[in-house]
């Protein structure tokens, strides 16, 4: 796969020598990685059919060393792709052949733990299961939930604003941090927000959050910790349709309730999952649901007797409610695997992310099979069915040329779907360099360039994760341009008084 | 002519900012005009009245969403999602009793520019985590939009945060929508007299850290307790615990709570009628009502840790004679100061410096507010960056120039 990065700087590729020895004095030790071989695992995220090895990885240990190193690029011009685990699906983390590749993974300590006002202060490396892990002792634990938990790091959560499948209840990372310290690309250093809700003036850290490493790097983040439910059971519920099973998703919140979980798996997705989980998925439907209920056992049991009755005036072939953990863990279990399910019965799969109101999934997994007959590709779909959340998997084989190019061209057909119908291009995995060109379907050049000057307040060089998210690049004094005509009559037409 | 612009659409809206770029000229943004005694005393030249921008433009309950124009008043939203059995479930408080505004003027622009929220902040978030698109005009007489109508969308920067709580300071809202979520069925709030204010603190802490899912942890101190009519009888401060639900898991809740709680004193219950009663006047600020007897008192915002909260209300008392009142566990400090120019300030952003958090000062006269900072002032880095982002929306400075900070 090919996509066009920013020109490479050829003055910047001449004095690598000369950089990598000054970033070796402000990151001594190993903390500097610059031959070929030891790159090679930084040469791209998980979305692996984009590669590039960076002129020069850099692992700093301390606020001060990144602090210093962005300051050097700032002043030397020289490009900087922050990465926390290297797990994003839409190439967030893919290097620069002219840039420093900063990796946070050294930030990895849980820094204080404070029960009584619920937060955590944690590295930016530390990895998201891990938060939760800390402090399961006391039944909390950290509620964003990206399937790549136990890899990903806070840090990329918060490039990413990622999500997860309890999001619709319990929101996204946003929704769950509550201050960092954000290191600027000039190398200044800056505390947003804290142990307390509510920002003091503009809600930076809000802007931080989701804006894919182009506006600062996080050194620290505070995140809330919630007390664990008291119990969670979960119902798997069968239909011969989609309109069915999107019916029931639509009566169960209409109703009033608001599930820990609600998951959709169409035919092809299910069974490529029972056969590789068997998890007693049922092979003769068209949609299954996961219903999860979390909450005090009075309540949960309360509410599942409601969804199990919604089921029913909706058409469903087949409900089964959790009796124990175990058996709620292997309604998961499918469900979790889905994947590389799909990964078993093709040699490659192309993941993609969009989100739709949830009204219009019968819709679109109808246009959905119109699309896989023209491209003469096969389609699985999985589905955060609570908050409208689609990922279908596109199956190809990569070694047949150009089935790669159609699945890539599939995808971007789905993404414009997904927008047609009152949805966006990316629910969690992010913009990145793989949905930057479809930016335009979604936005005008007039909304590009209002976020494009948000990233010049940040990064006046334009010097942080360049390439990425917008389709194109320019120069902030280009877009601080503003053209008044002076001495104009005022419009007489709005109503004055 | 007077330079009262009162547009009828988002077009309008673009004409009316280009005009004032073209002019020089800089603009009040106001809805309702509800809040427009909170901020910095500042002076402009004409007046962007948003109230015709009005109309609920999309409401799907199935789908949890709302989109309306920005000058759409609040309660118009609130009784049509109560008709649904639905509410906006970050609460959002009403400053009129407080401003001396008749209840229930506010517009949802309004509302979102001021990142509302209420005493479910501890549960549901902020008007921040609720808003999910926007279509707005810049100061630099542009129409842009950002998010969507989908809770899920990480497309783009979030816009809408950075807008929420930016008090008009950036962009003109013209059209916002919003998550809209059900109601709760059912709700009851347990009361407990707590022997002295440290054992208050305690009972909001080891409530909302238990697996009773509190949606609501207010303290009313003895003084600030006898103002407030559902919790008068109880003759001393009050600390308040909110369970909302199904009927069967408040059921359950509150015996958990009993039990969690009962070393620290006799517990009470509100039933749901009396707890609605009870949570709007905390929401509202009422014991410092306009007109009340603290009605002159300079009243503060406090936001920081919530286990610091009594803390903070503790020394503001001690200091400055402050009637203090809790809410967010102890997170949201309410503090009103008898009225003593600009020394109170001085005192609170002393207090609230070392404690950790924020203070903005939501009620004084004009004179004061011209002589202190209303919000809380932020190091040089910060404000740096602050009118950076400034600039990027607005860089003329026409919209609420100078409503938050001189510059911003």
């Amino acid at each position: 796969m090919t996509v066009a990065m920013p020109p490479s700087d050829d003055a910047v590729l001449a004095r690598r020598a000369e950089i990598v020895a000054a970033l070796k004095r402000i990151v001594p030790g190993e903390g500097v990685i610059d031959s070929e071989t030891a790159m090679r695992p930084y040469e791209s995220d998980g979305l692996t059919a984009y590669r590039q090895l960076p002129m020069v990885v850099v692992l700093p240990e301390t606020t001060e060393q990144v602090s210093a190193v962005l300051a050097y690029c700032h002043r030397q011009g020289v490009k900087v792709v922050p990465r926390g685990a290297g797990t994003s699906l839409s190439g967030g983390a893919l290097p620069l052949d002219d840039g420093v590749l900063l990796g946070m993974a050294k930030f990895n300590r849980i820094r204080t733990i404070d029960y009584d006002n619920r937060i955590a202060v944690v590295e930016p490396g530390v990895t998201n299961l891990a938060v939760s892990q800390a402090v399961a002792d006391a039944a909390f634990y950290y509620a964003p939930d990206p399937s790549s938990q136990i890899a990903c790091t806070i840090g990329g959560n918060v490039a990413e604003n990622s999500g997860g499948v309890h999001c619709l209840k319990y929101g996204v990372t946003t929704n769950n941090v509550l201050g960092c310290e954000l290191v600027l690309m000039n190398g200044e250093v800056l505390r947003l927000g804290g142990s307390y809700l509510d920002s003091a003036g503009y809600d930076l850290l809000g802007i931080v959050t989701g804006s894919e490493g182009l506006l600062g790097v996080v050194t620290e983040v505070t995140v809330r910790i919630l007390k664990k439910p008291e119990t969670a059971r979960a119902a798997l519920i069968g239909f011969l349709s989609s309109e069915d099973g999107g019916e029931c998703v639509a009566r169960i919140i209409g109703s009033g309730i608001i599930p820990g979980g609600m998951e959709m798996m169409d035919g092809p997705a299910i069974r490529a999952a029972e056969d590789f989980v068997h998890a007693g998925y049922p092979l003769d439907v068209e949609a299954l649901l996961i219903v999860e209920l979390d909450g005090p056992g009075a309540e949960v049991d309360h509410l599942l007797d409601r969804v199990q009755k919604i089921a029913q005036e909706c058409r469903a072939v087949n409900c089964r409610v959790s009796n124990s953990e175990d058996e709620r863990l292997l309604f998961w279990a499918g469900r979790k695997a889905a994947f590389p399910a799909v990964g078993r019965i093709s040699p490659d799969y192309y993941c993609m992310d969009g989100t739709i109101p949830r009204a219009k999934l019968p819709l679109v997994l109808h246009r959905m099979k119109e699309l896989s007959a023209k491209y003469g590709l096969r389609v699985a779909n999985v589905f955060h069915a609570g908050d409208g959340n689609l990922h279908p998997l596109i199956l190809y084989d990569a070694n047949k040329p150009g089935e790669l190019e159609r699945a890539e061209n599939f995808g971007a057909d789905i993404l414009r779907l997904c927008v047609e119908v009152g949805g966006v291009l990316t629910g969690e995995h992010g913009v990145g360099v793989e949905k930057r060109d479809l930016m335009p379907v979604m936005f005008s050049e007039t909304d590009l360039n209002q976020q494009m000057r948000l990233k010049c307040a940040f990064d006046d060089k334009s010097l942080l994760n360049p390439g990425k998210v917008f389709p194109t690049l320019h120069r902030c004094a280009e877009l601080g341009r503003m053209h008044v005509h002076a001495g104009r009559v005022a419009f007489p037409e709005i109503p004055r008084f | 002519m007077s330079q009262d612009l009162k547009p009828r659409d988002a077009a309008e809206v673009e004409q009316a900012v280009q005009w004032a770029l073209a002019d020089e000229k800089t603009l009040e943004i106001v809805g309702a005009g509800s809040k427009r005694a909170i901020g910095r005393a500042a002076q402009w030249d004409a007046t962007l009245d948003l109230s015709g921008l009005s109309g609920i433009t999309l409401y799907e309950p199935a789908e949890l969403v709302l989109s309306a124009k920005a000058g759409t008043p609040l309660a118009e939203i609130e009784t049509l999602l109560a008709a649904n059995a639905q509410e906006l479930a970050f609460e959002p408080l009403d400053y009129g009793p407080l401003l001396g505004v008749p209840p229930g003027a506010a517009t949802i622009g309004g509302v979102i520019a001021a990142n509302l929220s209420g005493p479910r902040r501890v549960k549901a978030g902020a008007a921040r985590d609720h808003f999910l698109g926007v279509a707005a005009v810049s100061g630099r007489g542009e129409s842009f939009k950002a998010g969507g109508r989908v809770v899920k969308n990480v497309t783009g920067y979030d816009l809408c945060k950075l807008l929420a709580g930016s008090w008009g300071t950036l962009a003109a809202m013209t059209e916002v929508t919003v998550k809209t979520l059900p109601r709760a069925e059912t709700e009851e709030t347990l009361l407990l007299l707590p022997r002295d204010d440290a054992t208050a603190a305690k009972v909001m802490t080891v409530a909302i850290g238990s697996f009773a899912d509190v949606s609501g942890a207010a303290y009313l101190p003895a003084g600030l307790a006898s103002r407030v009519d559902e919790v008068r009888a109880l003759g001393g401060g009050a600390t308040a615990l909110r369970l909302e639900g199904v009927a069967p898991s408040v059921a359950h809740r509150k015996d958990l709570l009993a039990k969690l709680l009962a070393e620290f004193g006799k517990l009470e219950s509100l039933s749901a009628a009396a707890s609605r009663a009870l949570w709007r006047p905390i929401r509202d600020v009422a014991p410092f009502a306009a007109g009340g007897q603290l009605g002159e008192y300079h009243v503060w915002r406090i936001s920081t840790a919530p286990a610091r909260g009594v803390e903070v209300g503790r020394k503001l008392t001690e200091a400055a004679g402050a009637e203090v009142f809790y809410d967010w566990a102890g997170g949201l400090v309410w503090a009103a100061l008898p009225p003593a120019d600009d020394v109170g300030a001085t005192i609170v952003r002393a207090i609230v410096g070392t404690a950790g958090g924020h203070a903005t000062l939501i009620r004084a006269p004009a004179a004061v507010r011209a002589k202190v900072d209303v919000f809380e002032p932020q190091n040089r880095a910060l404000d740096a960056l602050t009118k950076r982002v400034r600039e990027g929306f607005d860089p003329r400075g026409i919209l609420n120039a100078g409503r938050m900070w001189a510059g911003v």
